[in-house]
């Protein structure tokens, strides 16, 4: 198949370019959600993005707030931003770092103001930025602007065999076009550290991976009360039949086919060093891992699934595939591509990558995914230790 | 492109991977190997449901499972050719 050149999308004040156009209302805090979301329901068009966290939060752990909640500000799928805390300073903080796109952005705090106040001026602002953006068009933008973000979810021996290679096929093809990818999952890269450190583009990038994994593995030795079989593999990986956690590190890491990574991102990092792919150290659960991806700038996320996860992301599309027959049966309003076939041998990888190139082309152009249409809008927020 | 019921990742692996909704006791089972497009027949002696997998070979308490051509955890129970192979009788390495 002859690989497209181009698709259409909104380009930013900073020259990044989205594949969606939202307005959000993001809280800074806990206790900020109801005014956020009470400003969405004033205000149609725009979406509230509640989460747990942002009080009394310290060091490396405030640090990786601020990250994400600046990031997702800044992700290029988001128009326009409203940002809502408790306390002045943290808000003002959070709406620099957006600005620094370029897009318009306006920050409300809630003390000495009150929610319904604050509902009131934020909602004021918020119809103006809606209104402004609902003129944007897409335009058309070459592949190179597609920023694509992958992790898997509900693995089972299917992931592996079929719909990881299938993404790690759409990888080898896309790479040299010259779009940013991104893999994570430190956890589940757990059997398959040595094979996948060996993937470093360079000696600094491989000795960064196993620096990485390294500090989590001690950190699970530290922590576990045993060990880890309740969570790794999962219960729905095991009767998907897959069997131990490095059975399931191997079919992860097909996600990347041959590509090699030239930098190791820290959780919700941007990265810097230009087109090709990144590992970013994350979590494995995907609601997770995909916020934290999101909050690095990846602008469309491919997600492959054995048994049936059904995450969705507030602001970044998430693209399903499946190589189950069952799941296929049994889950369809949630798979946007299909990729059984390989296992009865009707379709071959390179087909399969090609059938999943022309889905993410789709999404990209403003197809809604499966999760999109479900309502499916997880953010969450990854926190690294209790707060103060 | 003929169908398969099993898919074996790579030459050097011990276990294959059902594809087909489950195999049947004394089923010969039709085999392929991705990595080399080879073919293989293995009789599974038990029934298999799909996605789990069955042994190459036989296996002793020990053994390491090899699939995607790497270790995958080890053998604590004995497992014959043609036997399910899953958490019952092989275990992580790691913890």
């Amino acid at each position: 198949m002859e690989i497209p050149k181009s698709f259409i999308g909104y380009k930013r004040e900073n020259g990044r370019v989205g594949t969606r156009n939202h307005i959000i209302i993001l809280p800074v805090d806990d206790i900020s959600n109801a005014c956020a979301e009470a400003v969405a329901n004033n205000i149609k068009g725009t979406i509230a993005l509640p989460h747990s966290y942002g009080r009394l939060q310290f060091g490396a752990d405030l640090e990786l707030h601020f990250r994400t909640m600046i990031g997702t500000g800044s992700n290029p799928n988001v128009a326009a931003v409203i940002v809502i805390g408790i306390e002045p300073k943290w808000t003002k903080k959070i709406v620099d770092g957006i600005a620094k796109t370029g897009k318009p952005v306006e920050g409300f705090h809630i003390e000495r103001t009150g929610d319904i106040g604050t509902v009131m001026k934020a909602s004021k602002k918020a119809q103006e930025f809606v209104m402004w953006a609902s003129e944007k068009q897409r335009e058309e933008c070459p592949l190179s602007d597609l920023w694509i973000s992958v992790k898997c979810g509900e693995s089972d021996t299917t992931s592996g065999l079929a719909a990881n290679p299938t993404v790690g096929n759409l990888m080898d093809k896309l790479e040299p076009l010259g779009v940013h990818l991104c893999f994570g999952e430190t956890s589940e890269l757990t059997g398959a550290e040595n094979v996948c450190a060996k993937r470093g583009a360079t000696p600094e990038a491989s000795e960064k991976f196993m620096k990485t994994w390294n500090s989590y593995n001690d950190f699970i030795l530290k922590e576990a009360t045993d060990d880890l079989s309740e969570s790794q593999p999962t219960a729905g990986n095991i009767a998907g039949g897959l069997t131990t956690i490095e059975e399931k590190a191997f079919g992860n890491f097909q996600k990347i086919g041959s590509c090699k990574f030239i930098d190791v991102l820290e959780p919700a990092e941007e990265p810097t060093k230009g087109k090709g792919l990144y590992f970013m150290d994350t979590s494995s659960a995907a609601a997770e891992c995909v916020t934290l991806q999101a909050a690095a700038g990846f602008n469309i996320h491919l997600f492959p699934t054995g048994q049936g996860n059904i995450v969705g992301n507030p602001i970044e599309p998430v693209i399903k595939l499946t190589a189950n027959p069952l799941t296929v049966k049994s889950m369809s309003e949630h798979i946007d591509c299909d990729v059984s076939k390989i296992l009865t041998r009707e379709m071959n990888m390179s087909q399969a990558g090609d059938e999943l190139i022309k889905s993410t082309i789709r999404v990209a152009n403003g197809r809604l995914t499966c999760a999109e249409a479900l309502g499916h809008k997880e953010f969450v927020m990854t926190k690294l230790y209790r707060s103060a | 492109m003929s169908q398969t019921d099993l898919i074996i990742h790579d030459e050097k692996d011990n276990v294959a991977v059902v594809v087909i909704d489950k195999t049947t006791k004394n089923q010969t089972c039709d085999g392929w190997i991705m990595e080399n497009d080879k073919s293989i027949k293995i009789t599974s002696i038990n029934e298999i449901p799909l996605g789990h997998k069955i042994a190459l070979q036989d296996l002793k308490e020990g053994d390491t499972i090899l699939k995607y051509g790497h270790d995958i955890g080890k053998v604590v129970k004995p497992i014959k050719k043609g036997d399910h192979v899953h958490v019952h009788n092989v275990k992580t390495k790691k913890w």
